[in-house]
């Protein structure tokens, strides 16, 4: 297993990985949106968290059709597949998405705290939001796995996949932006959101390498 | 170790593609299946391997031990792709393979050295030529030991001396007790070798 997330954080590091892809979108997002609200500094602080999560809610998704698809083009995912027996195929989509996530989505956690410096957030408003998406992120990949799996034998199934996943990832950037609010403004509770986003990750690490184990091993063909 | 199919059928997109393949393979036999495009050929070694349902009939592995309970955790399968990143080097690719895989065998290099690409082990797997590739993944075959080879269109784009060399590979898997199942257009220098013909009316 180890060996499978050394491979993919590798991938992701050599060209034609998309590590760079997620963050140059992610700074393209954040970038615009004090030019299109206004130079008002007060309002651009109260919403910087609820644009910093949606922000990489978006740059998530945008990776998220090739975590399997790369795999299915040169007939690595076969002998995936076939390795059920030795290394259980919920596991092995468990490593591929924490390699994916290592490698295309903790460079968006650590490009936020600077993007937050755009949006005229308070330190701890910024260090609240990077905490939540460093907390709340997985589930986003671990749900998009489940998404990018049903969509792996389609040609341009990153569409369908950003539109599959979208309304299950409501929770999460819910509980994400009512937490990193709730560090900020006073009477907002800090952390029962943040402990119910944790629980949401450790939830979905479970279920959506399940769902994506069983998708990819009855849509062979 | 016996791989057995019984009035085997298999389907794709619903449609069935072939269906009564009876064959019976002991330890150190090989069979080869032919027949013109379309036939099934790809579709048969998919559903020997387990990536496709068994639409008809019965496909069974016996004597597999507790090593090899099923086909799929006994078998290599060599497709029409390779299995390899074209980002890594060979050597990474296999590598990974092995570690992947488990039952080692050789090592990455000894394996490439049987194959005949010594020496190109650090190069990214994307500047080999298809033939070079091709031979990069039967490499792939021997990081891992497992009793039954599944192999389409092994020798797709080798050479002459290449071909012989993977003959006498697979010779020597088949000595040591393996199984051979390929589906080829060429005639592979196997010796001896069981022939199923599909898509003829037998």
């Amino acid at each position: 297993m180890w060996s499978l997330f050394l491979r993919d954080i590798r991938l992701s590091i050599r060209a034609g990985g998309g590590a760079l892809t997620g963050v140059i979108f992610f700074l393209a997002v954040i970038a615009t949106i004090p030019f299109g609200v206004g130079p008002d500094l007060n309002l651009l602080a109260r919403i910087g968290p609820a644009i910093l999560w949606i922000g990489a809610l978006l740059a998530c998704l945008l990776g998220l059709d090739r975590l399997f698809q790369a795999d299915r083009e040169d007939g690595s995912l076969d002998l995936l597949v076939l390795g059920d027996d030795r290394q259980m195929l919920a596991l092995t989509v468990l490593t591929k998405c924490l390699a994916h996530w290592a490698g295309s989505v903790l460079p968006l956690v650590i490009a936020a705290p600077l993007l937050g410096l755009f949006m005229n957030m308070e330190p701890i408003g910024i260090g609240a939001t990077a905490l939540t998406l460093l907390v709340g992120t997985p589930a986003i990949t671990f749900i998009g796995a489940a998404g990018a799996a049903v969509a792996v034998a389609l040609p341009r199934g990153g569409l369908l996949i950003s539109v599959l996943v979208l309304p299950l990832t409501i929770p999460v950037l819910i509980f994400g932006v009512s937490a990193s609010y709730g560090a900020v403004a006073n009477p907002d509770p800090f952390l029962q959101p943040f402990l119910i986003l944790a629980a949401l990750t450790l939830f979905l690490a479970v279920l959506g390498p399940v769902a994506a184990a069983l998708a990819l091993r009855h849509g062979a063909d | 170790m016996r791989l057995i199919a019984e009035n085997l059928g298999g389907e794709r997109g619903g449609e069935m593609i072939f269906s009564g393949i009876n064959f019976a393979l002991e330890k150190g036999q090989a069979l080869i299946v032919t027949g013109p495009n379309g036939a099934g050929k790809s579709t048969l070694l998919r559903v020997v391997a387990g990536l496709l349902p068994v639409a008809a009939g019965r496909l069974l592995l016996e004597g597999g031990g507790e090593d090899f309970p099923s086909v799929a955790s006994a078998c290599h399968y060599l497709g029409h792709q390779n299995a390899m990143k074209t980002a890594l080097s060979v050597a990474e690719n296999l590598r990974f393979w092995r570690d992947f895989l488990g039952a080692d065998f050789l090592s990455a290099e000894e394996a490439l050295e049987t194959v005949g690409l010594d020496g190109v082990g650090h190069l990214p797997f994307g500047y080999l030529s298809t033939g070079q590739r091709r031979r990069a993944a039967i490499a792939k075959l021997l990081v891992s030991r497992r009793p039954l080879w599944l192999l389409d269109e092994p020798t797709a784009g080798l050479d002459k001396a290449s071909e012989e060399r993977f003959g006498g590979v697979m010779r020597k898997h088949l000595e040591v007790g393996g199984i051979v199942v390929a589906a080829t257009h060429l005639p592979l220098e196997l010796g001896e070798a069981k022939e199923l013909r599909m898509g003829e009316a037998a």
